[in-house]
């Protein structure tokens, strides 16, 4: 119940630090702690070390404030995602085109499939 | 390989962009499936850190009450008043009462009707918070679900639980351990947490 020892320190480097409210981590929509969940129990099982998905993080975050399409806000878990699909591609674990291919499947999903409400941008037609 | 694209720049077969949450859902599909990921694990992990941190702008209330004394008789007197001083108010923290554990009395929150909780001050509830045996038995045997939860609380200290309601959001003041005098304000506030803050807790020293 209380805060379990040997936590990774989340916040040691500023400009990869999460966001956090009052102490605690936002996640905006569900998939932001998803993603995040991935991260830290691929690294706690040794896929990966911090530095390496810290490196992966900072290079995302900088590559976003160097160059992004007009008008696209600033995502901290999209690119946190991007960090994590390059470290799993960059040691054959999970490569890109999987991940598209499977998600392209998910998105085909007939419409009133229970899905989560987070997806935007496909135009499924059901209304909660 | 694409690595070089953003998440965001994926497009599905009918040329619609595929967005994060779609990409989340498929890799953990993807890393279920060859084992390397248990989703109820991975759960786990997440409530972990979400809170690891704790609830600063509580634990920042406790730490000026225990190095100022005038803030604390306030903020025992007035909590709403004496937390908003400090800057943190909102829709569920306006009418906070602020309650002392002592050598003699140890305060622990309840809300038996719902679970109300001052989350500007304490930030999410815990898991357990809002759990039906929880609120249940901790009014019925308070030693007892303290003592399961790690809190041991000596015989001759009375427990008092504190009913949250729409009127009065309860915020514990834990006991400052001992050996802990000489520090800062910011060298106690790391110590404090949201359990010891709805009083299922101690405070130990570092």
């Amino acid at each position: 119940m209380s805060a379990a020892t040997n936590l990774l320190d989340l916040d040691a480097d500023e400009n990869s630090a999460p966001p956090r409210a009052n102490g605690e981590l936002v996640f905006a929509e569900p998939w932001e702690s998803r993603a995040f969940g991935m991260a830290l129990t691929l690294y706690d099982s040794g896929l990966f070390t911090w530095p390496q998905f810290q490196a992966a993080l900072i290079a995302r975050i900088a590559a976003w404030e160097n160059h992004h399409p007009e008008g696209e806000c600033y995502s901290y878990y999209t690119q946190w995602l991007g960090a994590l699909e390059d470290v799993l591609a960059g040691d054959g674990t999970v490569f890109t085109d999987e991940i598209s291919q499977r998600a392209e499947e998910l998105a085909a999903r007939p419409a009133g499939h229970d899905h989560r409400d987070d997806e935007h941008g496909h135009g499924h037609g059901h209304g909660h | 390989m694409s690595t070089a694209l953003n998440p965001d720049e994926h497009l599905d077969g009918s040329g619609n962009r595929i967005g994060p949450a779609l990409r989340t859902e498929a890799l953990e599909q993807l890393l279920t499936e060859r084992g390397l990921v248990d989703p109820n694990v991975m759960d786990k992990f997440i409530a972990t850190y979400e809170t690891a941190v704790g609830p600063l702008n509580g634990a920042k209330v406790v730490a000026k009450a225990w190095t100022d004394p005038e803030y604390k008789a306030r903020l025992l007197a007035e909590g709403t008043a004496a937390i908003k001083e400090l800057g943190f108010a909102g829709p569920q923290g306006e009418h906070i009462v602020v309650v002392e554990n002592t050598d003699s009395v140890h305060n622990v929150v309840v809300c038996t009707l719902c679970s109300c909780y001052p989350w500007p001050v304490l930030g999410l509830p815990p898991a357990w918070y809002k759990d039906p045996a929880y609120r249940a038995r901790v009014v019925r045997e308070p030693r007892k679900v303290l003592s399961e939860m790690g809190c041991e609380v000596g015989d001759d200290v009375e427990i008092i639980v504190r009913d949250s309601s729409a009127e009065v959001r309860w915020l514990v003041l834990p006991q400052q351990p001992a050996g802990t005098e000489g520090l800062s304000e910011e060298e106690l506030i790391p110590l404090i947490t949201r359990d010891a803050l709805v009083g299922v807790a101690h405070i130990s020293a570092p």
